[in-house]
């Protein structure tokens, strides 16, 4: 089949999703209403609530949730065939993602701009906030891992990117002086500093640069790794405005262009889906798709992280309620066509099948490197680009999202080890360096731990996809508890609840057997952690919820 | 005309570039900033809660055009009123 008909289909259902069921959703259900006074007017203070302009606030809202995640999920999942993973992505972000984006925004909203960690102590009680706590803890835990894996993955496969990407934070840095003393115009240094970002995207290839083989008992992975851990600790130690936020806007902008990019090669190269519809023998170790599907693409179609961003920031500058649907469900929709975006380049961006079956050898296998090397070979064949240097490019755009993804996951893990410390009373835990270096011992145990050499960060990949629906299935517990309590339809987001929370128990059990199968007790434990989480929140929401139906009744019942 | 146009279009384009830029990060800056506010006060205050201060002279010519912002900071700090005995604003 040709991709461009997969990407239509896909965008369409999309769209059709956005036009009826989220105004379904957002009128009939939410019901959002235009003269509600969101808590940006209500406690409008110029530093946290600010009334926003809702594109800006959808600009901001999408770039901090698309990352790198939306690539690396579908481009391992394609590994049963491109259509069960096109299916969960367009569903999953039609019927799932959309109504928890929209929903955790307006659930913030309408209760003081609260996050959701704290509206889940409030709607369903403290002992759901602690399963809350340690739950993001370990999706940032987790995060941070799998990303520095990742990144150092890639800089080894393709050294012509090493520069590039270390460049870019360098033009970062320029952008950041250049804007706080405010030596030119915004625009100008905007211009300046894509043109910077691809020109060194564009010498790349004639200087690729690689860790020798070992440095100091290190392999070149492993040595990745410890550099990025080391330049995320001082990343996430300086001032925002110095690195972070010049980075997400660079970044930002990057996004679009790469997202348009790829879309545009895809038509003019019209590519063939050399990958099997359903692939019928995957490879030997390969899981079983029900449920481990569910929890590898998290990011890009349900994700537990879009509902920190949308209660923790975007809720607060929420300009009026309706906006909801735009920021709110059309962000899940940019984050869904990304992961379009990924499985196309990873089932049709190989001339063959037998190429394919070459690089997903093994379960695990591809992933973004497929997306990277797929993603190249159409930007080839569409739109001219040298093979090399479409590599590059995209080797860049996945490693800044990953990038900037630890640089804020470090730093929020930070202020949790923080906040710890100042609840136990550790005084020495509640100062940023030395709680900065609990974050990055945490993170650097896990992604050694977890295989020896540095390369286990793939195997905690499904762990991550769990833990990360299991905050989502918080996050919607929340937006149920809340609908019952007004009276309203509550299947919305109680079926997704109950699918999720069933296939993330599953997933946890099957790879709690394969974990105990290969004797990885250190995986083993943190899997049994996350599972114990999964039954308290399972319980909790049985609990709150008859609960609160019970309440309902009764109330009804005097009337 | 046409200039008129381009020049629209580029306030409007800077408008954006400067509002995605910023947007993002007002929080985190605007705390920063008022996180030194709140040492400066200090500095200011000092000689008033016991601790010497060799440049008092000078900073007691600031105390009043810190009013606003004292009251703005004990409100924070969830105090009704002012906690410095010889310093009332409220």
């Amino acid at each position: 089949m040709n991709a461009i008909y997969l990407m239509v289909m896909g965008l369409a259902a999309m769209a059709l999703g956005y036009f009826v069921y989220s105004k379904f959703i957002c009128e009939k259900i939410f019901k959002v209403d235009p003269n509600f006074r969101t808590p940006a007017h209500e406690m409008q203070d110029g530093i946290d609530y600010v009334p926003t302009n809702k594109y800006i606030l959808w600009g901001h809202h999408f770039t901090s949730v698309a990352g790198a995640a939306p690539i690396i999920g579908p481009a391992i999942a394609v590994i049963w065939g491109w259509v069960p993973a096109f299916l969960w992505v367009v569903f999953g972000t039609i019927f799932f993602a959309g109504v928890h984006d929209a929903g955790a925004i307006w659930a913030s909203s309408r209760n003081k701009a609260k996050s959701i960690g704290a509206l889940t102590g409030d709607i369903v009680g403290n002992r759901a906030r602690s399963i809350f706590m340690i739950v993001i803890f370990l999706v940032l835990l987790m995060v941070n891992a799998v990303f520095a894996v990742v990144i150092a993955g890639q800089l080894i496969n393709f050294p012509s990117a090493t520069v590039p990407v270390w460049g870019a934070i360098v033009v970062a840095l320029i952008i950041g002086q250049l804007i706080y003393r405010k030596l030119i115009g915004l625009l100008m240094v905007t211009i300046i500093g894509v043109v910077a970002l691809y020109a060194m995207i564009y010498a790349g290839p004639m200087f690729p640069l690689s860790l020798p083989e070992t440095v100091m008992g290190l392999s070149d992975r492993q040595g990745w790794i410890v550099l990025l851990f080391v330049y995320a600790a001082i990343a996430s130690l300086l001032p925002v405005w110095a690195l972070l936020q010049p980075r997400d806007y660079i970044n930002g902008i990057q996004l679009f262009i790469g997202l348009g990019l790829l879309y545009a090669a895809v038509i003019f190269a019209s590519p063939d889906i050399v990958a099997p519809a359903f692939n019928h023998d995957v490879p030997e170790g390969t899981p079983s798709l029900i449920p481990l599907l569910f929890v590898t693409i998290a990011c890009g179609a349900i994700s537990g992280f879009h509902g920190l961003v949308a209660s923790g920031t975007t809720s607060k500058q929420l300009d009026k309620e309706p906006d909801v649907r735009f920021v709110g469900y059309f962000g899940a929709i940019g984050e869904g066509s990304l992961a379009l975006a990924a499985i196309i380049a990873a089932t049709a961006g190989f001339a063959t099948l037998a190429d394919w079956q070459a690089i997903y050898h093994s379960f695990g296998q591809g992933g973004v490197s497929a997306f990277i090397r797929g993603g190249a070979n159409i930007l080839e064949n569409g739109i001219g680009l040298d093979a090399v240097l479409s590599q590059t490019l995209l080797t860049v755009m996945v490693v800044l999202f990953a990038g900037t993804t630890m640089d804020t996951g470090l730093r929020l893990q930070r202020y949790i080890f923080q906040e710890w410390g100042s609840i136990y009373n550790i005084s020495w835990m509640q100062k940023a360096a030395p709680a900065t270096l609990l974050a990055v011992g945490s993170c650097l145990l896990l992604a050694f731990g977890a295989g020896g050499d540095g390369s286990g960060g793939m195997m905690i990949w499904p762990l991550f996809g769990t833990t990360n629906q299991l905050l989502a299935g918080l996050t919607l517990l929340v937006i149920t508890v809340m609908l019952v309590k007004l009276g309203r339809p509550m299947w919305y987001t109680l079926a997704p609840l109950i699918f999720l929370l069933t296939m993330t128990t599953l997933g946890l059990l099957i790879q709690l057997k394969s974990f105990y199968d290969k004797q990885d007790w250190f995986l083993f434990t943190l899997d049994l952690v996350i599972l114990i989480a999964a039954i308290l929140v399972i319980l909790e929401s049985v609990g709150t919820l008859t609960r609160q139906i019970k309440a309902n009744k009764l109330a009804n019942d005097k009337v | 005309m046409k200039l008129d146009t381009i020049k629209a279009w580029f306030r409007q384009a800077s408008f954006y570039a400067e509002e995605a830029y910023n947007a993002p990060y007002r929080s985190a800056i605007a705390r920063a900033q008022r996180e030194q506010n709140d040492l400066f006060m200090l500095l200011i205050f000092s000689e008033m809660m016991g601790v010497p201060n060799p440049a008092s002279y000078y900073t007691l010519e600031l105390q009043p055009l810190l009013m606003e912002r004292f009251h703005d900071w004990h409100t924070r700090m969830g105090m009704e009123h002012s906690p410095l005995d010889n310093f009332k604003c409220c």
